[in-house]
């Protein structure tokens, strides 16, 4: 090895050091014993994730976030499918102005669209109700559902459409048998995003949540600002596990499904 | 309407642009029932787009396409009740192969237990009993394609429409297939139509074949036909193979009449015409290699140029006094010349077999 | 292919049908909230360019703005510069060390911002990670403030964004065929030359739509600031919650957003094609 290569590949691990180590220096501290977090540990405790579960504000919290991500996730899922299916089978008009509506609300600073909203839902009183976590979060998540839907069509082979048409399989037919389950890998990784967008979602949340209606992220957010107690380490480490998990989740569906086509 | 014209397919008038490309152009064709019908012609001839009108995959500009005594040019592809295989195999990867042929009994409507029984038949007329578990991308190319033929005939079709079913198979199993094909379709007594553009597997497996080029159509007719008898410069070039040489008509003459013509050299041959020719009018004569007679003191020299063996036959290529050169070919042996090269040799042929047409403005 | 009459497109009604559940989304809970929004700042109390005028004439907003620049500008060198060795990397890698190299740029990704920056708020506070250690090298005497300069906003910042940088340099490392490098030093050229004459010029694509991106997110970023630069290190994002939360100044609020509206729409416009947004949903 060169010296110039040596220093290039010390310099990308050096990297991949910054972006792992932070996230993962929580989860030790998050069993340590001590009232503060400390680095390296001085013992070894589950009462931090004990005192999460047992506390009705962090439970409720989260069954928010849960609830809001299924619905979003289903949302995002059905109206980003559809989108998709208009872009590729369909004869749009207006399709530039269609694709900057489409990356619009990954573009638009999060802050922007928090406190709108906040203003809008406070008008309809829908501020820290689930149906307002629902619409924010669907509309956040669908761009990234259209995307992963989007990449799945484009691997279909649209033939496959046209002979089930030609066995006598109307429209509809012809998408539950042959294309839908062809582009299911695509259909639910994007649900899968779409779910992680929404429980991850901390500004908009930080913004159309109050005292009953609120979801993790921002119960988290208030509890990082005034109440640095080791319970955050450790739902902050439980976050981290359960992003992680529905991601590669998502890969070994992914994986199963193509592997049971090869036969 | 007898049964006997269930399986007639027709287009009437049939034009399909593609922007300011007329993809087709004005056709009208019919396959008659129980008939094997060839579309050929080479790429961006519009075969492939009459193929796709009929089957519903694309809506024409004008004209009308009619199955049986029905009007079926408004009617969605699903529901004109023809039987289809694509150029690729189009198998649903996630269904087994059994479940694949049994797809368009399913979309009928007709019950499980009769599902599964008719789709091992069709499975059985391919010859694939064996195969009904697997998942398509467990069987090579040739078997793919035989399941995707017993998919379109599961539901006993009259017509069977086929987009260069065989282009993506390698020469040997190509040729099976041919035989295959053409087997199955007279055993179920089915109307195909077949777009090629493989002139040998139109010549091999159809009734009768009609050529296209750029969106028209230029001659149908039964595969002898098309080769003795072309009734059109791009037909005799595009079928088999043919010398084609640049001249002059000598007087008038009505089409199917004897025209004396002017080679360059001022060589003067005989052909006969066929269409109308006026005086001094620029044509071309089309003579096939294995009509042309060597020997003899006929007027037309020839310099021998090259002798290209090919086993049962023999190719000679002759370059004529002006310049053109003709290929004239033999059973190997047959020849009395053996020439060296730059060998001089007379041509002649019988003016029945060298036609003359209007040469392209 | 002409798309008008065939069958294997879908016709113009169903078309619509199938775009009308998102336009809907798209109208009710992003385009009117955000038109809300930009109406209040223009229309309250009355017609008005005020509030827009006050972002640019107070020092004390101009000292916000100037600091939001600031921040986003050093963040996206220091990720352009952290990325480009990775993503070089990454390229060069196979199997499992690839692997590897993805899952530790994706995972990231899709963990929660506020997870990673409350990282960092453990790491930099006073009896944090860096301080225990800075006392016990005996380089310092007592715990030195972390939290709360720009210096821990734009190191969390750069840690929190450097994926969207990784991302888009590798995709355009990675379409570079192998065979230019090889036929350049077939040719004679050394490493450091293929660097600086193909692989740079052909990666800048990719640069410039992580730029974009990185670039675009710091200018509204939110979670960050609040937590590690608090009042002291208002940005942008912070500014406009302190407007809405504590001082109700929706109108004010509202140009602020605007402005960054505008940065966004002109930048997305301008760089329409560089950005390549699709490729940030996941890297196959």
């Amino acid at each position: 090895m060169t010296a110039g290569r040596f220093v290039l590949h010390a310099a990308a691990w050096a990297v991949v050091v910054f972006l792992m180590v932070p996230t993962l220096v929580v989860v030790p501290m998050s069993f340590g014993p001590a009232e503060h977090l400390q680095f390296p540990p001085n013992g070894f405790t589950l009462r931090w994730y004990g005192d999460y579960f047992a506390d009705p504000d962090w439970m409720s919290a989260t069954w928010f976030s849960v609830r809001a991500g299924i619905i979003a996730a289903v949302g995002a899922t059905v109206v980003g499918t559809m989108t998709a299916l208009a872009l590729v089978r369909g004869r749009v008009i207006g399709r530039r102005i269609l694709d900057l509506l489409i990356v619009g609300p990954i573009v638009v600073p999060h802050i922007a669209l928090a406190v709108a909203l906040f203003l809008v839902f406070d008008r309809l009183r829908l501020n820290g109700t689930l149906v307002g976590f629902a619409i924010a979060h669907t509309v956040l998540a669908a761009p990234f559902a259209i995307f992963s839907v989007l990449a799945a069509l484009y691997r279909f082979d649209a033939d496959l459409e046209m002979a089930a048409l030609s066995c006598g399989a109307s429209r509809l037919r012809a998408f539950w048998h042959v294309t839908l389950p062809l582009i299911l890998p695509g259909v639910l990784s994007g649900a899968m995003f779409a779910f992680i967008i929404s429980f991850d979602e901390a500004v908009i949340s930080f913004f159309i949540s109050d005292i009953d209606g609120k979801s993790l992220p921002r119960k988290l957010f208030e509890d990082i600002d005034y109440n640095l107690t080791p319970v955050v380490a450790a739902v902050a480490s439980l976050l981290s596990v359960v992003s992680i998990a529905v991601l590669v989740g998502g890969h070994v569906v992914g994986r199963i499904t193509a592997r049971r086509r090869a036969g | 309407m007898g049964q006997s014209d269930r399986g007639r397919v027709a287009v009437d008038g049939l034009i399909r642009h593609f922007g300011s490309v007329r993809a087709v152009d004005g056709v009208s064709l019919a396959a008659e029932s129980g008939e094997f019908l060839a579309l050929l012609g080479p790429s961006g001839s519009g075969k492939s787009t009459i193929l796709m009108c009929i089957a519903g995959f694309e809506t024409p500009d004008a004209g009308r396409v009619t199955v049986g005594d029905r009007d079926v040019t408004a009617i969605p592809p699903q529901r004109r009740e023809l039987g289809m295989v694509f150029q690729r195999y189009t198998l649903f990867p996630h269904m087994s192969v059994l479940d694949n042929i049994a797809f368009p009994l399913k979309m009928r409507g007709v019950a499980r237990a009769e599902r599964e029984a008719r789709a091992r038949e069709a499975l059985a007329t391919v010859r694939l009993t064996e195969y009904g578990a697997r998942m398509p991308a467990q069987l090579s190319g040739g078997q793919q394609q035989r399941v995707a033929l017993a998919r379109a005939i599961v539901y006993r079709p009259p017509v069977l429409l086929m987009d260069e079913p065989l282009s993506a198979l390698d020469k040997a199993l190509r040729e099976e297939m041919q035989l295959e094909i053409k087997h199955l379709q007279r055993e179920l007594g089915v109307t195909v139509v077949f777009v090629t553009h493989d002139q040998t597997e139109a010549l091999t497996m159809a009734d009768r074949i009609a050529v296209l080029d750029h969106g028209r159509l230029c001659q149908v007719g039964t595969p002898r036909d098309l080769y003795e008898a072309p009734q059109d410069p791009f037909v005799a070039r595009f079928i088999g193979e043919t010398n084609m040489l640049d001249g002059r008509a000598l007087g008038d003459a009505a089409s199917g009449g004897r025209i004396g013509v002017r080679l360059p050299g001022d060589v003067v041959v005989e052909a006969t015409a066929m269409a109308p020719l006026a005086r001094d009018a620029a044509v071309v004569i089309a003579v096939r290699p294995e009509r042309l007679r060597a020997g003899g003191d006929g007027p037309v020299k020839g310099r021998m140029k090259e002798a290209i063996y090919a086993g049962v036959a023999t190719t000679y290529v002759l370059e004529m006094p002006g310049g053109a050169t003709v290929r004239l070919r033999s059973a190997t042996g047959a020849n009395a010349f053996d020439l060296a090269d730059g060998g001089t040799v007379s041509l002649a042929w019988s003016p029945e077999d060298a036609r003359a047409f209007p040469a392209a403005p | 292919m002409n798309a008008i009459t065939s069958a294997r497109h879908l016709s113009a009604t169903a078309t619509a049908a199938l775009l009308t559940p998102f336009l809907a989304l798209l109208a009710i809970a992003f385009l009117l909230p955000l038109g809300v929004l930009l109406y209040e700042s223009l229309f309250v109390p009355a017609p008005t360019v005020q509030h827009y005028a006050k972002v640019f004439d107070d020092p004390v907003y101009v000292r916000v703005l100037w600091r939001t620049l600031r921040i986003s500008a050093i963040v996206t060198v220091a990720t352009l510069v952290l990325a480009y060795p990775l993503a070089l990397v990454m390229t060069r890698s196979r199997g499992a060390v690839l692997a590897l190299l993805v899952a530790c740029v994706l995972l990231p990704l899709w963990t929660s911002v506020l997870v990673r920056t409350y990282a960092w708020t453990v790491i930099l506070q006073r009896n944090g990670i860096v301080n225990q250690l800075l006392q016990e090298l005996g380089w310092t005497s007592g715990p030195v403030r972390l939290l709360y300069t720009e210096g821990a906003v734009a190191l969390a910042m750069a840690h929190v964004l450097l994926p969207f940088m990784v991302l888009p340099i590798w995709a355009a490392l990675r379409n570079i065929p192998d065979d230019y490098a090889r036929a350049a030093a077939m040719l004679g050229a050394s490493p450091l030359r293929i660097f600086v004459e193909i692989v740079w010029p052909l990666s800048r694509p990719g640069v410039a739509s992580g730029c974009l991106m990185v670039f675009l997110l710091s200018m509204g970023f939110f979670v960050t600031p609040a937590l590690i630069g608090g009042p002291q290190q208002m940005m942008m994002a912070t500014l406009v919650s302190q407007q809405v939360r504590e001082l109700l100044n929706w109108p004010f609020a509202g140009a602020l957003v605007g402005c960054l509206l505008v940065v966004t729409l002109g930048l997305v416009l301008a760089f329409n094609r560089t950005l390549g947004l699709d490729r940030f949903v996941g890297s196959r």
